[in-house]
């Protein structure tokens, strides 16, 4: 049966799924555990041993909740905002590789495409949040709904642009030969300008604090979410910890050098030496969000935009600029 | 609502290129009775134009329990937990205010003892009342970190209020003819100890949030409030002060033993900004934190022993015919009592000026133009208590 | 090649329908006890004023159409990405001239303005 050709991919999707509803509801008792550190307070305690099964009795709960649905809202859209804010991200989910088990890579789909793909399919995420803004018609929402999206495609680009040199200096769109490129050297080294603006361009993506514009409820109350509840806003909630951990999962394979154990190459790590590797790269990336989250102010509106559109795209146009220079002036040193 | 349509070509004053022929609508938002960042009850009808705002109005009254009126029903000691009502989070101080007016009508001088325990008691309740603006500030600017260290330290207060009167919000300790009862032992001591730690925390307040980068971007240069307006609207307290005007009742119409102590006055200098900003007026707050703590200090040095209660004043008071006016400096400004004797045990009139509705009354006009998120930034500066504008 | 697209096919049937299954399940199980205040959209506990429908501030609109420019730029650049190495100099400089007028583009709406938020 092993044989299959079937058995392989049927495997790695299971346990793919495995690991992001794991991550993503590990991720939400992370979040509360860390804040609750940081501020001093014990998070929950009571289900299960040290809360650990906090987020089994959040799902619990969030099942037999009630729906609402304000009277004057659009009902189509508002079903099916959550699952359109949900679903991108998850889809992403498929193109992050873990490890390379028998020289070939642990992935659902190893597409040749794969960072068009996830930037592509990450941001129709955006969409679920301006309909949920919109269909609830509510001014706070749909003000919540707007910021969110502006928020969203101003960042899209300079995130893009951060990309584009990694892309450029790898020669690939394959997130396992990118994995693969970086097995000497990872691209923080080569790209540390790009590495930056794009730490800064997953949180906005992400719609996370200090750039939570969405939800920012000193101003919009709950933002696009204030009339949800139950399930639907825990598919909200769950769309936005899988986008945290496919970003986190983006940054440890385009920078982090993905599944690569420093000082051993690729071909000689033991996949789960690989996937572990990567998993911690995760972890890191997801513990700062938490951090930023419970210490950092909110951003205003206007100077969250001004970040975007006036340094980080002329800094990260600069740094493609440089990049395109240098890649050239090799290129000339190789010839001669 | 809808604007008049601009003549093509034509750009009316403040307006871009980019906005003709492009009709938009004015979006009213209620910010409050129950909303997040409104500090209570209090209701902003706000209209903004996407995210700008372009007017603002604030609404009043929805805890509005007649204290003033039950004022002229109750007997005057009766009237005293009602005071504890208004400004909940400076209980001490409202008993204080109250309790000096009482006094001025009844002509009498509280003992050294009860004069020194009401003020560092005072104090200590400033500190507890700044904590909570700081801490809710912080949750306004959109830091929910540093509300928790604050409640933190607050705690600790709160229960050293516990070890003298017993209770933790509405205290009624400070009541006419000086406080309800002595320290008890150790009390003193826990003081004491109280400001050993406060005095190391306080540098992590500023590092954490008031020297945080966007918490600056966030609060400099933002709400305005020249030096003129602020006078000519009767602010008063932080409010006054953070717009540079110096002006602190404690110093300049000394009551109980503040003119035995030593302290500055802060007045916002414009720190990190302009003089006058929500920066500074949250600026002014912190640095009177250290302030507050010296005077406690002070207060535990100097503490004479003796009786804390005048021994004339019972439970029935009867002043005889007149009017007193006294005002003290609360947390928040200027808390004023004017009371009216007719000679029975019941007063005639009691009116208090109430600092937080004055210095709201200034907010919604520094609003326009503002950005929505500088809405909330201007209401949390102002560090208002709604029981206190209601009343 | 397309063999690869097969996993991710199952994965997004395997994502639509544990998502499509939640939602299903807590309408089943859920309890629904509908009342006319639950039905009424918040807005702080005052009579909602008019709806979400108007016509919105143009600002936003703005930032959509400045996105679909850069964002188009962005996917050009990433064909000369992938060759860069290749492309050597004449790449290059072909791609700085298409950097330089979006540049400029960039510089222009600076100054129109279209970065401003508050006026």
């Amino acid at each position: 049966m092993t044989d299959a050709p079937w058995f392989r991919p049927a495997v790695t999707i299971l346990a793919a799924f495995g690991a992001m509803m794991s991550l993503a509801a590990g991720m939400t008792l992370v979040e509360r555990k860390v804040s609750a550190f940081i501020q001093e307070r014990h998070g929950p305690n009571r289900v299960g041993p040290f809360g650990l099964l906090q987020p089994l009795a959040d799902l619990i709960k969030f099942v037999f909740k009630e729906e609402l649905a304000p009277d004057r809202a659009n009902p189509l859209l508002f079903l099916l905002a959550p699952a359109l804010a949900c679903l991108p991200a998850m889809a992403t989910f498929a193109a992050l590789p873990f490890g390379f088990l028998d020289g070939k890579p642990m992935v659902v789909a190893n597409l040749d495409v794969g960072v068009l793909y996830v930037l592509a399919v990450g941001s129709l995420g955006v969409y679920g949040i301006i309909l949920g803004g919109w269909a609830s018609n509510n001014k706070y929402s749909l003000l919540g709904g707007l910021r969110a999206s502006a928020q969203m495609v101003s960042y899209e680009i300079s995130l893009v642009l951060s990309l584009v040199s990694v892309i450029a200096v790898s020669g690939s769109l394959n997130l396992s030969e990118i994995v693969l490129a970086q097995d000497q050297r990872w691209n923080v080294l080569v790209q540390p300008v790009a590495a930056l603006v794009f730490l800064v361009t997953m949180f906005a993506e992400t719609n996370r604090h200090p750039f939570d514009f969405a939800e920012c409820e000193p101003e919009l109350v709950g933002g696009f979410h204030t009339e949800y509840s139950g399930m639907r806003f825990a598919l909200f909630f769950l769309g936005e910890y899988i986008a945290m951990v496919v970003m986190s999962g983006f940054m440890a394979v385009l920078f982090f050098g993905g599944c690569d154990v420093p000082f051993l190459a690729i071909a000689a790590t033991p996949w789960w030496a690989g996937a572990l590797a990567m998993v911690v790269k995760m972890g890191f990336f997801l513990l700062l969000y938490v951090w930023v989250r419970w210490t950092l102010p909110r951003f205003r509106y206007d100077q969250l935009m001004y970040l975007g559109w006036r340094v980080l795209l002329p800094l990260s146009l600069a740094n493609l600029a440089v990049t395109g220079v240098v890649l050239a002036l090799d290129r000339q040193g190789a010839a001669q | 609502m809808e604007r008049a349509a601009p003549s093509p070509g034509l750009l009316q004053p403040g307006q871009r290129e980019i906005e003709l022929d492009v009709r938009t609508q004015d979006v009213e938002i209620n910010m409050g009775p129950q909303h997040p960042s409104t500090h209570g009850v209090l209701r902003v009808l706000i209209r903004a134009d996407g995210e700008i705002v372009t007017a603002a109005q604030s609404h009043l009254g929805y805890l509005h329990r007649c204290a003033e009126k039950i004022g002229e029903n109750v007997d005057w000691l009766q009237y005293l937990p009602y005071t504890d009502r208004y400004d909940y989070l400076a209980a001490m101080n409202n008993n204080l205010g109250y309790s000096l007016a009482v006094e001025k009508l009844l002509g009498i001088e509280v003992p050294p003892r009860g004069q020194y325990l009401r003020t560092l008691i005072v104090e200590l309740n400033r500190i507890a009342s700044h904590l909570i603006a700081f801490g809710t500030y912080g949750l306004d600017i959109g830091a929910f970190t540093p509300f928790f260290y604050a409640f933190r330290e607050r705690e600790l207060l709160l229960d050293i209020f516990e070890k003298i009167c017993g209770a933790r919000l509405t205290y009624s300790f400070i009541r006419p003819g000086g406080v309800f009862n002595d320290a008890p032992p150790g009390w003193l001591q826990h003081v004491e100890d109280f400001c050993r730690q406060f005095e190391k925390k306080w540098p992590e307040y500023w590092d954490l949030l008031v020297e945080n980068k966007i918490f600056i971007e966030r609060t400099a240069n933002v709400g305005i409030i020249p030096r003129d307006l602020a006078i000519a609207w009767g602010c008063t307290g932080p409010m006054l002060r953070g717009s540079g005007v110096d002006w602190d009742l404690r110093r300049d119409q000394p009551y109980l033993v503040y003119d035995r102590l030593e302290f500055k006055v802060i007045t916002g200098v414009g720190y990190r900004g302009t003089v006058g900003d929500c920066f500074d007026r949250n600026y002014v707050r912190m640095l009177e934190m250290v302030e507050s703590l010296k005077m406690v200090r002070q207060c535990l040095d100097q503490m004479p022993e003796g009786e804390v209660s005048h021994p004339d004043v019972g439970l029935i008071i009867r002043p005889a015919p007149g009017e007193a006016y006294v005002g003290i400096e609360n947390p928040r400004g200027e808390l004023g009592h004017y009371v009216v004797s007719d000679g029975s045990k019941i007063a005639r009139r009691v009116r208090v000026r109430a600092p937080s509705f004055c210095n709201l009354s200034l907010v919604e006009h520094i609003m326009p133009g503002t950005m929505l998120a500088d809405a909330v930034a201007i209401i949390g500066a102002t560090d208002i208590v709604i029981g206190e504008t209601d009343r | 090649m397309l063999a690869e697209y097969a996993p991710l096919l199952a994965w997004l049937v395997l994502v639509m329908a544990f998502v499509g299954g939640l939602l299903a399940l807590t309408a089943w199980i859920g309890r629904a006890r509908p009342a006319p205040g639950k039905a009424e959209t918040y807005e702080c506990g005052m009579q909602p004023m008019g709806d979400a429908r108007g016509r919105f501030s143009v600002h936003y609109y703005l930032v959509a159409v400045l996105f679909i420019l850069f964002d188009v730029e962005a996917l050009f650049l990433v064909l000369w990405a992938l060759r860069a190495r290749e492309l050597g100099m004449s790449g290059l400089i072909e791609v700085g001239l298409f950097l330089a007028v979006l540049a400029v583009g960039w510089l222009h709406i600076w100054r129109r303005g279209g970065l401003e938020w508050d006026r």
